[in-house]
């Protein structure tokens, strides 16, 4: 039977390099797929596509081709990635211009456009979802605003005899789903095939969080080589079953546990999985372990995709003024402790005006905050962790201030202060109706 | 016995709401996790910093429950003034929760 190899060569913007040259050498795939585009990345990249219109794509675009783009060419394998983020034409021009460098002209890519709605959200007042209130809120302040695309453009461009297809925005699954719909003529209205495809694309989107990331817990759950760890490769199906396995050798393993940890990762209703091209539902899903780092996943489906599609808005939301500073030794905690009170007192007796004010002990209850802190015994060292939401940056870094003059104001012994003061562009989504956003593919020739 | 002995857990993020998985190491213990770790002992463990509800999701097909809490995230991830802001240490935290044993 027929199978289609698609692999994970990054799961996130900042990603290591190397595991996706070890999968292009050694994966034997046929596609490779980068996913580097978080909710904040692309308001990023538009505020830096202001002060520059050729830049707004992936910082690490040209670094990431350089690193895998010879062995692609030599075996065949065609490259899908939303490193496009703000300004996917010109990330393409990129791509162009890196494999003219390397010698290797004649390559087609294309870039996926439309995905940017910030012209009709304008003077409209949608519903926020995962969070409270409306896009009126923010209309003011709005930097990007870009809806989740599926995968259709991208199986176009594929159609078009693309080798490399850099987008936007795109739901995460879909740049999986394209290949094998692509590949194996699945119609856009298969919604259990789309199902299954989807579930593949959701295992391997995180990259290395399949293969054993982010899941090391010693004495629980033990994964060899992390510092090599090997990311995913789907060996997929036309039925959409699929094994996920990686390069024999790499380090890192897939196993039940590990895919049954993807698997919910961000997940809500695992029943009702919403992506642009369909309703994933991962109910009926079954893994086995049919050999050593394989994992074969069969079940699973879908039903019609919704006539919406997710948009993310990037935004000014605020300031934030933070300072730290250690205390260490005998009768550390009562001085970082002392330290707190003394700043929260200054930023009141100067009439610093924060939104919401964090004071934390860092080792103590900074990290869970508050929940399930026990009565442990006192740490030998803290350190105090002052931040606050101001609504300009002058007031922000008036918060680090006040901790770093502890050095020589506050109790016996502070040391190593570090103060920060930053603007800070937060994101929410709502929901658009699926009719008003175009899509369209321009192509690049190397 | 603590939740770590029975299952093991991995947190995600959307706007401010966080996912916790809660996956049985052994199918056998499922039916203990179904009866002891309920959403409502899940809103009380995290009592503190959860705004919303807490709902939960069955997968019996591979021994996992997940849980969903809305308003968990300080205001969410981009925003959030907490030095986790994703909320990847919350699974931990369940982690921790006493439950029966096996009896």
């Amino acid at each position: 039977m027929r199978r289609i190899r698609i692999g994970a060569g990054a799961g996130y913007s900042g990603d290591r390099i190397e595991p996706a040259v070890e999968l292009a050498e050694q994966g034997a795939l046929d596609y490779l797929v980068f996913e580097c585009l978080a909710e904040r990345t692309i308001a990023l990249a538009q505020q830096a596509r202001q002060r520059d219109p050729d830049s707004g794509y992936d910082p690490l675009l040209e670094e990431r081709f350089e690193a895998v783009l010879r062995q692609s060419v030599a075996r065949h394998l065609r490259i899908i990635t939303n490193m496009g983020a703000a300004n996917p034409a010109g990330a393409a021009r990129a791509v162009a211009r890196v494999a003219r460098r390397m010698g290797l002209a004649g390559l087609k890519i294309a870039a996926v456009s439309g995905d940017d709605v910030t012209a009709q959200l304008r003077d409209r007042d949608l519903k926020l979802i995962e969070s409270e209130g409306s896009t009126r809120d923010i209309a003011e302040r709005m930097i990007s605003a870009n809806a989740y695309l599926g995968a259709a453009s991208v199986v176009e461009a594929l159609q078009h005899g693309a080798d490399i297809v850099v987008t936007g925005r795109i739901g995460d699954p879909a740049m999986f789903l394209a290949p094998l719909v692509h590949e194996f003529g699945w119609s856009m209205e298969d919604w259990d095939r789309l199902g299954k495809g989807t579930l593949v694309g959701h295992l391997l989107e995180c990259a290395g969080q399949v293969t054993g990331g982010y899941f090391a817990d010693p004495g629980y759950k033990e994964v060899p080589d992390l510092a090599r760890l090997g990311f995913p490769l789907a060996e997929v199906e036309d039925t959409g079953s699929a094994v996920i396995t990686k390069v024999a050798g790499s380090g890192g393993r897939v196993g039940l546990d590990t895919c049954k940890e993807q698997l919910l990762y961000e997940v809500h209703d695992p029943a009702l999985y919403y992506q642009p091209d369909v309703v994933a539902d991962f109910t009926s899903v079954r893994l086995e372990l049919i050999g050593p780092d394989r994992v074969a996943v069969t079940g699973g489906t879908g039903w019609p995709r919704t006539d919406t599609l997710k948009v993310s808005i990037g935004y000014v939301d605020s300031y934030v003024g933070e300072g730290q500073i250690s205390y260490a030794g005998p009768g550390a905690l009562a001085r970082a402790k002392l330290a707190l009170q003394i700043v929260a007192e200054r930023l009141q007796l100067t009439g610093v005006r924060t939104s919401e004010l964090r004071l934390e002990l860092i080792g103590v209850d900074s990290v869970y905050r508050g929940a399930g802190v026990t009565n442990e015994p006192e740490p030998v060292e803290v350190r105090i962790r002052v931040v606050g939401r101001t609504d300009c940056m002058r007031e922000a870094r008036r918060i680090g201030n006040e901790v770093e003059t502890l050095y020589t104001n506050g109790p016996a012994g502070g040391g190593g202060a570090w103060k920060s003061a930053r603007e800070i562009v937060a994101v929410v989504s709502t929901l658009l109706p699926r009719a008003e956003v175009q899509t369209s593919v321009s192509y690049e020739v190397a | 016995m603590r939740l770590q002995e029975l299952a093991h857990s991995r947190t995600g993020d959307k706007g401010n709401v966080s996912n916790i998985s809660v996956i049985a190491y052994r199918m056998e213990d499922y039916p203990l996790l179904l009866r002891h770790v309920t959403a409502e002992r899940v809103g009380k463990h995290f009592a503190d910093i959860v705004r919303g509800q807490v709902e939960r999701y069955e997968m019996p097909s591979i021994g996992a429950l997940n849980f969903v809490l809305h308003g968990a995230l300080a205001g969410g991830v981009t925003r959030s003034l907490s030095l986790d802001p994703h909320g990847k240490s919350l699974s931990s935290s369940l982690l921790e929760m006493e439950i029966p044993g096996r009896g």
